[in-house]
């Protein structure tokens, strides 16, 4: 059969695509510097199901919370469906799971039918609070070009293919309730399924088709093709969009952070510095223990996307541009230049960018350009009071302030950069134990005052 | 308000053979900052009368380097970090308690894999099961009948998930709790954190604890608690900033603690 093979072409190139891209966003994220991860596997995996499963920190706000639930619900189950076509696809068959499941099927596609109708709606809802409310976090400075058509891109595409759904299930429902002779006599007995009965929501679009049986077989398929060609390119269009987060949710929240927000990891080679000079006994003259002369200093802190660790990296593809982090951030409330979502897009943008150098000039190319600077200001990084507060708003469990605070320690380790306020800090620390100039044989004095 | 409060250090109390229950670190800013001493007095009287056996490190005590570490100072830290492990180690610490959420958080999450690991308490919930045992009792005070509501320091509560301890100390004066909009995990941070309160705020069109102060404004609420003496200096500035030191006094846990047992 000429479709079959034209489909199972189309069916593999896309999936070919898909996974090509899906490694190239791997290599991606395994640019970062290892942190492990693999501990405590039943928080891990409760996690995840609370928050990318359950999706439980998507009812702090409940409105767009329920929309979201309809399309991610939807989006799950539909994926049944599509898992028919695409065996009705390779086998030249009609409904294949309707002889396997009998009347049941039909319970399964109203349910389908009525869940293709609330993505409907819970798109439609979300272009209005998008492009007529205009909720102000879709429309901050960071929300222009690609960031911006892409959230509407997706919309647009669901709306279509869940159209596409329920057209196809119009124009099948009149060709399945036409008698069977009369299906032969023009060739179409593959829809003689003996199906009777009407589609909860496509039954009144029924009224929509035209009587000719040709011009519904035509409908039928094309709607079919429409769909599943649909689908590839949605599949194909993910990886570059923000929807990544349908797939990377799920790793992401697994292998979040299980520690208390605010408790920031010691860098070790810091510790190791440090001990060594607590450590009498140490030589600093001593020569460096075999193997360990070409080894590349550690940089302390991050200047580009390859000094953060893979989770970070994972993050910012992660992120889903919904601006929750920005809409509580303490700093971007009161108008100063920080906002936790551009960090996000920042790093993945720059981890696109030095992805594609990679694949283009190979691994050891330098573009002369960094994360910071090139992409975030300092101003922004210091504007950042390690609140959490967008940590803690977060739907997938990104941790925004753990980059902020990984480029500072370029900044005050590299470059000794920084503000000239808290040099004096380091000074009096240093020198008295508290920040400010008081002698630390005063530190008892407040007991006698 | 006169009696004279009692504050052993761990060198005397070592030197006459005696082990303290637990450590009172007090921090950098309930050392020297004036307001912020006042807490520190609160809390001692506390645990004076509680007859809790404490020390403090006094002039052994310097920075836990919170500031530094949010800043990126990630040397100086662990210079500090490990000069305190040394000294509590050599006193062989095993609990503290601190008003200070940095050191808080500091000491309990980020010492114990430099070799500092203690058992670290807020002040509020020290005090919180201080009344839970009827080791001290409040009655009166001039807030009974009063307003207050509770601004969370994001070190204590987001950051440690210490959201009810302080609210159950507030419950226990006859007062009306009555929470801000943005609360508990929602709530706004006052400004200072992250070694923000050791410098200029970055270029904006607001200063952030103005911002929260119109939380507090709009409770209605004759104080303000908290339990952060950052937190204590953001609100006072905010509330004069608005003009209201007569109306709302930003006070610490402890303080309306103090002030209800009449100490
Ligand atoms: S931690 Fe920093 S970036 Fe995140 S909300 Fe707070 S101030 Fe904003
Ligand atoms: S970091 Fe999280 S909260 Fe912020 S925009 Fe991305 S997904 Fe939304």
């Amino acid at each position: 059969m000429i479709s079959s093979v034209i489909f199972i072409i189309i069916l593999a190139a896309g999936i070919y695509v898909f996974a090509k891209k899906v490694g190239v966003i791997r290599r991606n994220i395994l640019l970062g510097k290892d942190i492990d991860r693999s501990d405590r596997k039943d928080e891990r995996w409760k996690t995840m199901a609370r928050v990318a499963m359950g999706q439980s920190k998507m009812s702090a706000r409940p409105v767009a919370g329920l929309l979201h639930l309809f399309v991610y619900v939807g989006f799950i189950l539909i994926n049944i469906e599509v898992l028919e076509i695409i065996l009705d696809g390779i086998f030249g068959t009609h409904r294949l799971f309707h002889s396997v499941l009998g009347d049941f099927y039909f319970m399964i596609i109203n349910f389908f039918e009525v869940l293709a109708v609330l993505v409907i709606v819970g798109v439609t809802v979300f272009w209005i609070r998008r492009m007529v409310v205009k909720i102000p976090r879709f429309w901050s400075k960071e929300m222009k070009g690609w960031a911006k058509n892409d959230a509407l891109y997706i919309l647009y595409i669901e709306f279509v293919l869940m159209s596409a759904l329920l057209i196809m299930n119009a124009a099948d429902q009149v060709l399945m309730a036409t008698p069977v002779d009369q299906l032969e006599a023009a060739g179409l007995s593959k829809y003689a399924l003996g199906l009777d009965g009407k589609f909860a929501v496509s039954q009144f679009l029924t009224g929509l088709m035209p009587e000719n049986l040709d011009a519904l077989h035509y409908i039928e398929r094309g709607a079919w093709w429409f769909h599943i060609i649909g689908i590839m390119l949605f599949l194909n269009y993910l990886p570059y969009s923000k929807h990544f987060h349908i797939i990377l949710a799920f790793p992401n929240t697994f292998y979040a952070k299980l520690e208390p927000k605010t408790e920031l990891n010691n860098l070790e080679s810091v510790t190791k510095e440090v001990e060594m000079m607590f450590d009498p006994s140490a030589d600093p003259y001593a020569a460096p223990p075999a193997g360990a002369e070409d080894a590349v200093p550690e940089r302390f802190g991050a200047k580009d996307v390859q000094d953060l660790n893979w989770k970070q990296l994972m993050d910012s593809y992660t992120c889903t541009e919904c601006g929750r982090c920005t809409s509580v951030c303490p700093a971007n409330l009161t108008g100063k230049l920080l906002s936790p979502r551009k960090i996000m897009m920042d790093t993945r943008d720059r981890l696109e960018e030095v992805g594609q150098n990679i694949d283009k000039n190979g691994a050891d190319y330098d573009d002369g350009k960094s994360l910071l600077n090139d992409y975030i200001k300092p101003e922004e990084l210091w504007a950042c009071t390690t609140c959490n507060a967008c940590t803690e708003a977060c739907p997938v469990l990104i941790d925004p302030a753990s980059i902020i605070i990984d480029l500072r320690r370029y900044l005050v380790m590299e470059e000794s950069q920084g503000p000239s306020e808290l040099n004096a800090v380091y000074t009096n620390i240093e020198n008295n134990g508290a920040p400010w100039q008081f002698a630390q044989a005063d530190r008892l004095n407040w007991k006698d005052e | 308000m006169e009696n004279k409060i009692k504050v052993p250090t761990m060198a005397e109390m070592t030197a006459s053979g005696e082990t303290p229950d637990v450590l009172f670190w007090v921090g950098c800013a309930g050392s020297f900052d004036d307001r912020a001493k006042k807490i520190t007095k609160a809390f001692v009287k506390i645990l004076n009368k509680a007859d809790i056996k404490f020390a403090v490190l006094g002039t052994e005590e310097a920075c836990s380097g919170d500031p530094a570490k949010r800043a990126g100072n990630e040397f100086l830290f662990q210079m500090q970090a490990m000069m305190n492990i040394q000294v509590m180690n050599g006193y062989n610490v095993t609990r503290v308690v601190t008003t200070c959420p940095h050191c808080f958080n500091t000491l309990k999450n980020e010492y114990p894999k430099l070799g500092g690991k203690y058992e670290v308490l807020h002040h509020t919930e020290l005090i919180n099961n201080l009344l839970e045992a009827g080791k001290i009792t409040v009655e009166g005070g001039e807030f009974k009948g009063k307003k207050i509501t509770y601004h969370d320091p994001c070190y204590l509560g987001r950051g440690n998930d210490v959201y009810e301890a302080p609210r159950e100390v507030l419950g226990k004066i006859d007062t009306a709790l009555v929470e801000m909009a943005r609360s508990r995990r929602n709530s706004l941070c006052c400004g200072a954190g992250g070694a923000q309160m050791f410098k200029e705020a970055e270029k904006g069109d607001k200063e952030i604890f103005v911002e929260r102060t119109e939380d507090v404004l709009k409770t209605n609420a004759n104080v303000v608690a908290t339990g952060c003496a950052f937190c204590n200096t953001m609100l006072t500035d905010g509330v004069k900033r608005f003009n209201k030191e007569d109306e709302i006094e930003v006070l610490d846990v402890a303080e309306l603690i103090a002030n209800a047992a009449d100490l």
